[in-house]
């Protein structure tokens, strides 16, 4: 064994490998994708791994593999359980053979997602258990237990870590091979997928009666969880504090030692594990829950106690003793834990954040005697050289001056809205611009309706669109970025890439192929590097009638080498600035008033050449970043 | 002793790299560590911050406020912006080459990080302003400004880690063909 900084993903995956599981399959998702690519990493060569092409496919594919006795691990991000829940909900009634465990991140703040969904509630909406780690090291040994109860009870479970889990790291004392040989881990005897109707085929009937099975079987699990390991209740006082998640180690970074104020500990918030709820509240006047996302364990806590006639105040979100939105940190924590034992903030904190200090000790005072100079704001952006921005200016360009509509989609592009491109009109959720488009185009005819969607969007939720495009006689352009990777999460591979996370290089699947193939009659592949070839594109090809395609064709800066950097001839520049307030790209800044390329920035995807109108920018004689 | 370190840049400027090697210092002293960043969209030339947090029974996995040792800050701007983080009396170890957002570009700002250099030399008792842009020059790659800003910050004695924890926890995870620019990075770094 070693003490090891690992990942909260990476420890969820090495628990899982060590847990024997068999299939892992997911789609990629800020939080959540770095689990499978790391069980695809270490694979000792019995599990299969696979990016399926949605959360959908891979829940289902799961499940195949978990009525064949398979322990299986499914993983994606909070918005993606929304795609897979419809398996999820007939899942649950059916149950699994081998353990399942579905592994759905969910993203507080939000950081990177639509939404701040709390998957506690799909877990209570589907009737399942779900696992709540509170640190990587609890993450890598709860996914242990989660397989464990998903084969005592032969249902799915959830495991539902949090972004603050998820990427951060902890030291974690592993073994050398963090997942462990394969034959330390050897299968457990099976005999596979039995064929029995009763049981694997779902029907009105059969779910009545396994709805009546589940509920009584809900009552059993709440029992058991009661003696759960990481379920815990500590200290002593007339005030108790109930939390989970990272919550929980942010109410002990500010209560440090002391040991006056009771803690809950919930790492199983659904079923509610009553026992030690019953046990927490003895002896106490008032509860604060501390949770992100959703007043869960606050309702829970307040049922118990009326449940019971427990005499016992319960403040917290919905109290407005805690904000409703947004991530929580040790900082805030602090602040709702004094207001709740009516203290003052600076005694109670006994880990280093003193009331002084907490509101930014040095700095804070600072603040008030000498002015802080105003510090540019700083969004994301395209990457300089990102082939979006040459495929959203040749659009831009070759509409302008007509009524458009520009639907996005989820992914990098989505950032093609910022100025000064200004080019997302709308950004639903994936797969949602191509059809928006249409819905745009039967409202307001006479626009130009436009879906934008990636590469790995269009195989996961974009072709349906296209079909219904089609058959509806919706009048839009599909333009298809094809950047040859899974970009926004970090460069994984898809159908079109030719390449699976078993390490097989296959046939790549093409888009083109599958729009004709759809019906779509006019598909035209452009560069978006070579911006006056792709403007007269787009201009030929949307006026046409019906659905057409134009596919952006050029690879992500991440997975390609640059080329030299562009340079601005400062003799023939006249100081339009048009390079930059046109493209807005990171490697054109202002120096001393005029545009000016960093070298170090720039990727040399010679789209600002044709913006210049004299000519100024054009490739230097050096090196390639 | 538990140390708080926070690094802040702009997405791209190595501040991973460097968050790595003051954690590894750490766990080859045996203690324990946390850390967290921001990933994800703050990638794309977005403002990144990473928190370090060494020694023993430390809970949450960022800094609070008020409480960080040490801030890198490999943007003028962006260490201005952590500097909340700051403990009173802690250091700060600061890149004086600005970049500028592609917001700031579009509205013809003059922004240059000379105001955010001249703000924490009159106001932060500690802090060392590193001239990455020369350095890097000297090193001919602007890749290696982590490595230089940790070098400055050796040798400011704020942090918990030496010369040698750091050569071997850098060297570790590079090739071996950036081997000798790295060190030179390094020790240019400490020379100031």
């Amino acid at each position: 064994m070693t003490k090891q900084l690992v990942m909260g993903n990476e420890a969820i995956a090495f628990g899982a490998i060590r847990a024997g599981v068999r299939m892992v399959a997911g789609y990629p998702g800020t939080p959540s994708t770095e689990v499978l690519e790391t069980v695809a990493k270490n694979n000792p060569g019995n599990i299969h791994v696979e990016w399926s092409i949605n959360e959908k496919a891979a829940m289902e594919v799961g499940a195949g593999a978990a009525y064949a006795g398979k322990r299986t691990l499914v993983t994606m991000k909070q918005v993606g359980l929304n795609v897979a829940s419809d398996p999820l909900m007939s899942l649950n009634y059916v149950g699994v053979k081998g353990g399942m465990v579905i592994l759905v991140a969910d993203d507080p703040g939000p950081i990177s997602s639509q939404t701040e969904q709390d998957t506690r509630h799909y877990a209570k909406f589907a009737k399942m258990m779900v696992f709540d780690p509170s640190s990587p090291a609890e993450a890598y040994e709860m996914i242990q237990d989660a397989f464990e109860y998903s084969e005592k009870y032969g249902k799915p479970v959830f495991m539902r870590p949090t972004t603050r889990i998820c990427h951060g790291y902890q030291t974690i004392e592993l073994p050398e091979i963090p997942g462990g040989k394969p034959e330390d881990m050897p299968e457990k005897k099976s005999d596979g997928f039995v064929k029995d109707s009763e049981k694997w085929v779902i029907f009105p009937r059969l779910s009545y009666k396994n709805h009546i099975l589940l509920e009584k079987m809900l009552v059993d699990i709440a029992e058991d969880f009661g003696d759960y390991r990481f379920n815990e209740v500590t200290g002593t006082g007339k005030k108790g504090i109930i939390t989970g998640g990272v919550s929980y180690e942010y109410v002990k970074e500010v209560l440090g030692d002391r040991d006056d104020v009771k803690v809950f500990k919930v790492a199983t918030a659904n079923p509610f594990p009553e026992k030690p709820a019953l046990e927490f509240l003895k002896g106490l006047d008032s509860v604060l829950a501390v949770e992100e996302l959703d007043p869960v364990l606050e309702r829970e806590i307040t049922y118990v106690c009326g449940k019971h006639g427990i005499a016992v105040e319960v403040f917290g979100k919905l109290t407005g003793s805690m904000v409703n939105a947004g991530e929580n940190s040790a900082d805030k924590v602090a602040e709702s834990i004094a207001e709740f034992l009516g203290e003052d903030n600076s005694v109670q904190m006994r880990s280093g954040i003193k009331k002084e200090v907490c509101g930014g000790g040095e700095a804070a005072e600072l603040r008030e005697t000498a002015k802080m100079p105003e510090i540019p704001s700083r969004p994301p952006v395209l990457c300089p050289g990102c082939p979006h921005r040459g495929a959203f200016y040749a659009v831009k360009l070759a509409m302008k001056g007509k009524k458009t509509r520009y639907c996005g989609d989820i992914g990098c592009y989505t950032l093609g809205n910022a100025m000064p491109l200004d080019m997302v009109d709308t950004c639903l959720c994936m797969g949602a611009g191509l059809t928006m488009a249409q819905g745009l185009y039967h409202a307001e005819p006479d626009a130009r309706c436009f879906g934008f969607i990636g590469d790995s969007t269009f195989f996961a939720s974009g072709m349906t669109g296209v079909v219904n495009a089609v058959y509806n006689q919706a009048d839009i352009t599909v333009v298809l970025l094809d950047n040859s990777t899974t970009a926004m999460t970090g460069h994984q591979p898809h159908p079109g890439t030719g390449k699976t996370m078993m390490g097989d290089v296959v046939n790549c699947v093409d888009p083109e192929m599958i729009l004709r193939g759809m019906g779509v009659k006019t598909v035209v592949t452009a560069d978006p590097l070579d911006m006056r070839n792709s403007v007269e594109i787009v201009k030929k090809v949307a006026e046409e009638k019906g659905v057409k395609a134009i596919i952006f064709k050029s690879p992500c800066i991440a997975v390609s080498k640059p080329s030299k950097p562009e340079i601005i001839d400062s003799a023939k520049c006249i100081n339009c600035k048009k390079c930059i307030k046109e493209l807005g790209c990171p490697a054109i800044v202002l120096r001393e008033g005029k545009a000016y390329i960093e070298k170090s920035l720039c990727f040399g995807c010679s789209v600002c050449e044709s913006v210049c109108p004299v000519g100024a920018i054009s490739k230097s004689g050096g090196e390639a970043k | 002793m538990n140390m708080n370190y926070l690094l802040c840049g702009v997405g791209g400027q190595g501040t991973v790299l460097a968050a790595k090697v003051l954690a590894a210092a750490a766990i080859a002293r045996g203690e324990d560590v946390k850390t967290t960043e921001t990933i994800g969209m703050a990638q794309r030339g977005g403002s990144v911050t990473s928190y370090v947090r060494t020694g023993f029974n430390i809970h949450s996995p960022i800094i609070p406020l008020g409480t960080a040792d040490v801030i890198i800050g490999f943007e003028p701007g962006e260490a201005v912006r952590n500097l909340s983080y700051l403990k009173e009396g802690g250091t700060v170890i600061v890149s004086s080459k600005s970049v500028m957002p592609v917001t700031a570009a579009l509205t013809d700002s003059t922004y240059n990080g000379d105001e955010m250099v001249d703000y924490l030399r009159k106001n932060i008792k500690n802090v060392i302003v590193v001239d990455t842009e020369k350095l890097c020059g000297i090193c001919g790659s602007d890749k290696v400004m982590n490595v230089i800003l940790l070098g400055a910050a050796i040798s400011s004695g704020a942090v918990e880690i030496s010369y040698e924890e750091t050569k071997t926890a850098l060297l570790s995870r590079l090739k071996p063909k950036l081997h000798e620019m790295n060190i030179k990075a390094l020790e240019l770094g400490m020379k100031g």
